[in-house]
């Protein structure tokens, strides 16, 4: 076994180019276990927690780029405005864990219960990686993240980051589990509406074998917002009938499995109640902005 | 692989596998047996160190990623004699049973104290969530905190 230390991101991705088979390891929080408890033996790896180019975030031109490196505790600190990406990045793990953790490495590990992952997938990110020679590529997460465990980079590439657009509005983030800390999900749920766009998006981590989102019931919470003229009326909400179905419809795009954590029948009820009560907070989140401003 | 890291203030090289976590190194080639290990998978805060500033599981770091980088453990809190205020508070109201979480409780206390001198009980609660005691001594080690963070203040 080898571990590399480069200093920079095209020395780190010259290695992968010589070596495709080398493992990254950033905050080692998911590979560390494996090595620890002999499940796994790369023959090399390559830290790229050194690598300055993947710990920098940026706005540019309406958008935010997210370097793979950039760990949750820094998340919480610097990017407040993001609202469900903090609370996603305040329920991972404990200080400890949050201190080395990083987006990259849920897209990495890129495991249904990933926490960042439902908020990049109601974010619409595009996951952008790197080769060497300064080749570089972004994906739809949709189409980065193919299934359990499984992403679509290349060997020889490595993930620079996450870059998404900014969007004007209320959203949340909620995961379900048994402690209030320390917790792999048993169902999350990110919401996020778009009062530009007039558009909802919902994703769910943790019902299904990669993240989903809820298109049905993102198209009636837009029908059912116009319908009662609510987008113009940030007083506005829905009816309890109306949340309720907003909540059965996305419950309805959960394709969750019995295991350890919690059965199937649980986490599609678990998904109806976290819709309902994201939607009633954004529908609070407008009406406080509004007395504010 | 050989390691140098800054341990405690001073340089030091440990020839390790290179799949070796930091916890390892420290307690099994430099001799600084104060983290404890158990979990081995960051649930149970017993190896809680800084690396470069930062609390962190010992378990959870490959030794190469301590290279060239600053260390701190447990044992660099107290000065021979002299112990460190969070350590006087955890002796003087019994916040230790069996005393094996102890060591990554105090570090993960005085990383908190470091950052927020005046926490409240949910901000103790969400700090120390990382560190388990099994012998369920929760509401003692709530106590040495506040008894801590009133002494550094006071300091």
């Amino acid at each position: 076994m080898e571990v590399l230390l480069p200093r920079t991101l095209e020395e780190a991705l010259e290695i992968k180019a010589a070596r495709p088979e080398a493992v990254p390891i950033a905050g080692g929080t998911d590979l560390m276990v494996e090595l620890n408890f002999d499940r796994r033996r790369p023959a090399l790896m390559v830290d790229v927690s050194r690598l300055p180019e993947l710990r920098e975030w940026r706005r540019e031109n309406g958008t935010v780029f997210l370097g793979a490196g950039v760990t949750f505790t820094r998340i919480i600190r610097e990017l407040p405005e993001f609202v469900p990406l903090v609370q996603a990045s305040r329920t991972v793990g404990s200080p400890q864990i949050r201190n080395r953790g990083t987006v990259g490495g849920n897209l990495g590990t890129a495991s249904p219960a990933g926490d960042a992952l439902p908020v990049l997938a109601a974010y619409d990110a595009e996951i952008v990686l790197a080769a060497a020679g300064g080749r570089r590529r972004a994906l739809p997460w949709h189409q980065f993240l193919v299934g359990p465990k499984r992403h679509a980079a290349a060997p020889d590439e490595l993930i620079l980051g996450a870059r998404w657009g900014i969007v004007r509005g209320p959203g949340s983030f909620s995961k379900v589990g048994p402690r209030n800390a320390m917790v792999i999900a048993v169902a999350s749920l990110c919401l996020v509406m778009d009062e530009g766009a007039r558009a909802f998006r919902v994703a769910l981590g943790s019902v299904g074998p990669t993240i989903l989102r809820a298109p049905e019931a993102e198209a009636f919470a837009v029908r059912a917002l116009a319908d009662a003229g609510a987008w113009d009326d940030p007083r506005a909400s829905l009816s309890p009938p109306a949340l309720q179905e907003f909540g059965e419809r996305v419950a309805a795009a959960a394709r969750p499995i019995d295991d350890v954590r919690g059965t199937a029948a649980y986490r599609r009820h678990a998904c109806a109640v976290l819709a309902r009560r994201a939607l009633a907070w954004a529908f609070e989140d407008r009406r406080s902005t509004s007395r504010s401003s | 692989m050989l390691v140098r890291a800054n341990v405690n203030g001073e340089w030091r090289t440990a020839d390790v596998w290179a799949g070796a976590s930091l916890l390892h190194m420290l307690r099994e080639h430099l001799g600084l047996p104060g983290s404890k290990n158990a979990c081995e998978q960051g649930e149970c805060g017993s190896c809680s160190i800084w690396l470069d500033g930062e609390l962190v599981c010992a378990c959870l770091v490959l030794a190469g990623q301590a290279h060239e980088r600053e260390v701190r453990t447990v044992e660099a809190l107290s000065a021979r004699e002299t112990l460190h205020p969070v350590q006087e508070a955890f002796l003087e109201v019994g916040a230790v049973q069996c005393g094996f979480c102890t060591p990554g409780l105090i570090v993960a206390v005085a990383d908190l104290l470091m950052l927020d001198p005046s926490p409240d009980e949910p901000a103790v609660r969400e700090a120390l969530s990382g560190n388990l005691c099994r012998c369920t001594g929760y509401q003692k080690i709530l106590d040495a905190v506040r008894l801590a963070a009133e002494r550094m203040r006071a300091r």
